[in-house]
């Protein structure tokens, strides 16, 4: 079996939690790996990452370059590409840096690729077999990737549960000098902090959330209705905002807000898994959803198969009736 | 700027229940609704949104079967200059290296300053732009957000990030880009805007005139393939309520009451 590696991301010292996700899914596909993270930096942030991965990684590959202070994929790829062994398997997690650095990745390596990965079903000779998901997670798929020439996998955060503590005094190899000068045809200018919206979703313990279901730009007053009559906010998924029917700062998941509510009414919402990675502190979650086949009804606690832009409207007129009876 | 957009037509997610074929090893195509990638789409307007303020032309591409001529049709009527598709029996069965392998070739072909896939595709992974890049040696950015153009040589650019925050870069042309979901407002297309174009030739271009080996591309190339679908065994699922309506809601009223302290 090929060398495994993993990639770290950093920041500000702290390594992501992937990192150790990263760790459990190498030992799915080798459980007699030691797989070696490799992280990337500069300074006093680098040796920090480099410290905190000692305790889960036998070995940590270390690469310090100024021109690696901002995490710059093509320029962290020409690094890889020079300290790799041929026929390596690298993972890598499947989010926005990721998904910027492995495809490039593969093809630099002459490896297979493949991408969001939920899990490992085996291996058979030089066949890995991993489990994917497609049409936003109404079927999934066996692939079976030819790893003889290596591979670069992409492996969704949360998907495989987080290995600490492995080793206790694992070392770090100095692999700088290898590496030598960099220049890429990106260069990082500056990060713009997403603004602050009208209504702070993150504060609410009661969401409304809307997603495609609500259809057009006018259902929104549906929802809006909904929650002010429970006293809750309307959230939303990513289409409603591509759609331009709300602002980015409703939108709930991992390009949005990260939400701790008590009660999350997903209404007309597939529930994309960029979507769940914004929900924590497990809130209740109620799912309405004309498509009996919606991914939401599989992480849902109560599912409800009907048309939101009938369904909320009664259920505004039963809160109503309620609270004014009260 | 002559710009290249790849693009795909792909089952509608948002029109269709994916259900799967009775062997298993694909999902039932019968009665699908097919459109184009929605990402694809954004790019498409992108691209001519670009042309718009400065100048040059837009080209939409597909690798795929005759088929796929309905989305080239519609991303002209939307205002692309020209549609190619890329078909040949050889690139069956390829995996992304293939396509993007495929793409390559066809890039090769023209003169384009800036090409643009989605991010991704219903049933892919984000990977083909990527690939194009480095199989070009073009810098690279996923997930943008923005693009503005600085003058004949670069762009700024914005990728979206975690949080919804944007990190802002400047990228040298010719470039690859791969285009987030709502980075503008996509044009509406009628059926008398596809009409229009209903006559325009589409040429097509296939193993021979890229002048690739079929051996790099297709089925045999393939480092990855599918070996089947499946639905996954659920864990404990939702407790889907099966009353009518109005029980449905008195019973959704009472969990958001005891759950959320609705007072």
């Amino acid at each position: 079996m090929a060398r495994i590696f993993t990639y770290m991301m950093h920041k500000g010292g702290a390594v992501d939690d992937t990192a150790f996700e990263l760790a459990a899914a190498a030992r799915r596909i080798d459980p007699t790996a030691l797989p070696t993270a490799i992280v990337t930096g500069w300074g006093a942030n680098l040796d920090a990452a480099c410290k905190a991965l000692q305790g889960s990684y036998a070995e940590t590959w270390k690469i310090a370059s100024e021109a690696l202070a901002y995490p710059n994929a093509e320029l962290i790829r020409k690094a890889l590409v020079k300290v790799l062994p041929s026929n390596s398997i690298v993972l890598v997690a499947h989010e926005h840096f990721g998904i910027d650095l492995a495809p490039g990745l593969s093809i630099k390596l002459n490896s297979a690729f493949v991408s969001d990965v939920l899990d490992i079903a085996g291996v058979e000779g030089t066949g890995l077999k991993v489990v994917r998901q497609e049409f936003g997670g109404q079927v999934s798929a066996h692939v079976r990737c030819d790893i003889s020439s290596g591979a670069v996998i992409t492996v969704r955060p949360g998907a495989f549960k987080p290995q600490e503590g492995a080793a206790t005094a694992g070392t770090v190899v100095d692999k700088s000098a290898d590496v030598g000068a960099l220049t890429a045809g990106r260069r990082y200018v500056e990060t713009v902090v997403a603004e602050a919206g009208d209504v702070d979703i993150t504060k609410h313990s009661i969401l409304v959330s809307i997603g495609r279901g609500i259809q057009e730009k006018d259902n929104v007053a549906i929802a809006q209705e909904l929650a002010d009559a429970l006293g809750a906010a309307v959230s939303c998924s990513r289409p409603v905002v591509d759609a331009k029917w709300m602002e980015k700062s409703r939108q709930v998941g991992s390009s949005g807000k990260t939400v701790k509510p008590k009660v999350y009414l997903a209404c007309g919402i597939s529930g994309s898994f960029q979507h769940l990675a914004g929900l924590k502190g497990s809130p209740f979650l109620i799912a309405i959803n004309k498509n009996p086949k919606a991914p939401i009804f599989q992480v849902a606690d109560i599912g409800v198969v009907d048309d939101i832009l009938e369904f909320l409207p009664e259920l505004t007129n039963k809160v109503r009736e309620t609270r004014s009876a009260a | 700027m002559e710009i290249l957009v790849c693009v795909r037509r792909v089952p509608d997610t948002s029109e269709n229940e994916i259900q799967l074929n009775s062997a298993g090893d694909d999902i039932e195509r019968d009665d699908l609704v097919y459109s184009i990638n929605e990402a694809d789409n954004y790019a498409v307007e992108e691209a001519l949104q670009i042309v718009a303020r400065v100048g040059g032309n837009v080209t939409v591409a597909t690798v795929g079967g005759e088929d796929d001529e309905e989305v080239l049709r519609r991303e002209m009527a939307m205002g692309a200059s020209h549609g190619v598709l890329i078909t040949d029996d050889a690139f069956s069965g390829s995996d992304g290296r293939g396509i993007a392998t495929i793409l390559k070739a066809f890039v090769q072909k023209g003169n384009y300053d800036l090409i643009l896939t989605g991010i991704q595709a219903e049933d892919g992974g984000a990977q083909v732009g990527g690939m194009l890049a480095a199989l070009l040696d073009y810098p690279f950015a996923s997930l943008v957000n923005s693009i503005e153009v600085l003058d004949g040589k670069k762009l700024k650019v914005s990728r979206e990030i975690e949080g919804g925050n944007k990190e802002i870069s400047e990228i040298d042309l010719p470039c690859v880009l791969s285009i987030q979901t709502g980075i503008n407002e996509p044009r509406y297309v009628g059926m008398k805007g596809i009409r229009a174009v209903a006559s325009i030739p589409i040429p097509t271009f296939g193993v021979s005139n890229l002048g690739l080996e079929p051996s790099a591309v297709g089925e045999a190339a393939a480092k990855v393939k599918r070996v089947d679908y499946f639905v996954p065994a659920l864990g404990k699922g939702a407790e889907i309520l099966h009353g009518t309506r109005e029980e449905n809601i008195d019973k959704v009223l009472e969990l958001v009451a005891a759950k959320g302290g609705l007072k």
